[in-house]
């Protein structure tokens, strides 16, 4: 799994790495959906197209996992497998495919700025993220 | 990371970031704790957080943190900070996502002796009627307007919808009812997430409990309260559920522009910020205000359903199974107030994430019967540990921007807590103190374990020391239902 839990006193942080943004953004929703415990119904099987559009990497990283999150909570969705990326600057276009949540084991109430810094590493991109649960 | 050797020793219970730490603090950091208590705090990143904190534009005077601080995203938890009104800024991160996420507490004429064998249904009912865990709706569904009249009326809309007496409003911060609440500026998002959600408890570390009153140490206070040793009474902690989420996510996004906008430069971009009188501050000002009146109608429902759960369990077997509002309080909002900061009254916004206010006897906006004792200070202690009622005091309005602790304080990471307990266990150890827990997780009943939380008396004694609150009451859990 390219991501792994960063010990914090009070909320859940993430570490997270990949090839480049695209892939970033993926595993930063597995990492999230992993978090919270979510699993999806296997049918039926829902689509969803998101496009956003943001002022840098980071602020995309945040309105994509918020989506998810918004998803999550006003319709009750989670999606695996997350579909082919199209980022043009940053700008997202993705089709998701899931199902509805048959379980869940924790509150996710938002995704912060706290320190968010996508940089390059060894691993290629690598990025911290805090959730407030 | 800040070493012991960075901070100034004022007292036993307070010390000093000078503003001379880093080049870019407005202000100092001001810290409420005991020795024992700062090895705590060391060991994380709050002190940072509070020294990020210092940079916010407009800050007047320290920024205070309690002895409860621990680390939290952008601001720290235990913070407090004031910005002048108009010109400074206000920031959703250093208020938080959660709202007015707060206590209330109820008071009964119940002994709890004659309560013990009745404890076990009580917390089925409770746990029946007030909806609790993740994703759970709430017991009441809206339609648009009449959301957009909670979110304006807040407490009000309550009263006028019966789920709450008058008595009820005057025993809530600013009467439940935050005026200036512009539910325009509250997105169709949040406003979607909020109309399913009013009245439910949510999951976390949100809980309702039951508990004797175990100890009285103001009689006179205790009574203005209607506290009486060996009675039963009820907390709850909850806030503004997705619709507060959803508006501090919405203006977090929205003022990484503002930031770049009007030139703020900021150590973490979680401390995004906006001059209050811009229209983007004066727009968050209106969404946090709905939001928080969200929050007071939330907790007055989950008391309405206390308040049901009671009846259904007591009438017949008691003579009288009301239960009477203490005080319900805030311990995550931006709030205009007057303050005397380095000699001088001035307009500020005093921003508490994780604080609670703490106004002496005679500050404005207390009900008549708290006019003489001062507010009512509620300090939630960790899940099967005691909570307390304390109360603020003259010198809470002078050294600390009449502000005091929200809790016991988290020490020890969620991730860890899941490694060290087991919710089961958890339960079967606290079902054998006599505590009766409901719980929607097993797993975030572990993450909640006493042991992961500071020790909430050793909190309150410092604030007590310190002069910035007054010990009233103290509380005794025996039964908890957590979402």
């Amino acid at each position: 799994m390219p991501f792994e839990e960063i010990s914090h006193t009070a909320d859940w942080s993430l570490r997270v790495w990949a090839d480049d943004l695209a892939g970033l953004l993926t595993e930063s929703a597995r990492g999230m959906y992993a978090l919270a415990n979510a699993e999806p119904a296997e049918s039926p099987r829902v689509k969803r197209e998101i496009s956003l559009d943001a002022v840098d990497a980071e602020s995309l990283l945040v309105a994509f996992l918020e989506e998810l999150l918004y998803l999550a909570e006003s319709e009750n969705l989670i999606f695996n497998p997350i579909g082919k990326m199209k980022i043009d600057g940053y700008q997202l276009k993705v089709e998701l495919e899931g199902g509805a949540i048959t379980s869940i084991d924790k509150e996710i109430k938002a995704v912060t700025f706290h320190n968010l810094k996508i940089r390059q590493s060894a691993r290629g991109l690598e990025v911290e993220i805090v959730f407030d649960v | 990371m800040i070493a012991l050797s960075d901070l100034i020793q004022i007292s036993a219970t307070e010390w000093e970031i000078p503003q001379s730490y880093r080049e870019d603090m407005r202000g100092p950091v001001r810290i409420f704790a005991t020795r024992e208590l700062l090895d705590h705090v060391l060991t994380d990143k709050s002190l940072e957080q509070a020294v990020n904190a210092t940079t916010l534009p407009g800050l007047v005077g320290a920024v205070i943190v309690m002895p409860d601080m621990h680390q939290g995203y952008g601001f720290p938890i235990g913070g407090v900070a004031a910005t002048e009104f108009p010109i400074g800024v206000i920031s959703p991160g250093a208020i938080g996502y959660d709202i007015n996420c707060g206590v209330r507490l109820l008071a009964s004429q119940i002994e709890a002796e004659s309560a013990i064998p009745h404890l076990e249904m009580l917390a089925t009912r409770l746990n029946q009627y007030c909806p609790s865990g993740v994703g759970k709706d709430g017991m009441v569904k809206l339609s648009l307007p009449e959301l957009e009249e909670l979110l304006r009326d807040g407490s009000k809309w309550a009263l006028n919808n019966g789920y709450a007496t008058k008595s009820d409003l005057a025993r809530t911060e600013e009467n439940g009812t935050f005026k200036g609440a512009d539910p325009r500026k509250v997105s169709e998002r949040a406003k979607n997430r909020g109309r399913s959600q009013i009245g439910s408890l949510g999951a976390g570390n949100h809980f309702i409990e039951v508990d004797i009153v175990d100890e009285i140490f103001d009689e006179t206070a205790a009574s203005a309260m209607g506290l009486r040793e060996g009675h039963l009474a009820v907390q709850i902690h909850s806030g503004s559920r997705g619709l507060g989420h959803q508006v501090c996510t919405d203006y977090v996004r929205d003022f990484q522009k503002a930031v770049q906008r009007y030139n703020i430069k900021l150590p973490d971009r979680e401390l995004v910020c906006a001059p209050m009188d811009s229209p983007e501050g004066a727009a968050y000002l209106g969404a946090m205000r709905a939001a928080a009146n969200f929050a007071f109608v939330n907790r007055q429902l989950l008391a309405h359903a206390a308040r049901r759960a009671f009846e259904d369990t007591f009438a017949g077997k008691s003579k009288n199974w009301d239960l009477h509002q203490v005080y319900d309080i805030t311990h995550n909002m931006g709030k205009i107030e007057v303050h005397q900061i380095n000699d001088k009254r001035i307009k500020v916004c005093v921003h508490r994430k994780g604080a609670t206010r703490a106004f002496g006897p005679g500050a404005p906006g207390l009900p008549p019967e708290y006019n003489k004792i001062g507010q009512p200070v509620l300090v939630p202690g960790s899940m099967g540990t005691a909570s307390w009622v304390l109360v603020g005091t003259k010198e809470s309005m002078t050294r600390s921007l009449g502000s005091s602790c929200h809790g016991a304080g988290r020490m020890m990471s969620r991730s860890k807590a899941k490694k060290e307990f087991r919710g089961d266990a958890l339960r079967s150890q606290l079902g054998k103190q006599g505590i009766h827990i409901r719980a929607g997780s097993l797993k975030g009943l572990a993450e909640e374990a006493p042991n992961a939380y500071k020790d909430v008396n050793a909190v309150v004694e410092t604030v007590s020391e310190a002069g910035i609150a007054r010990k009233v009451a103290r509380l005794r859990p025996l039964a908890v239902i957590k979402g």
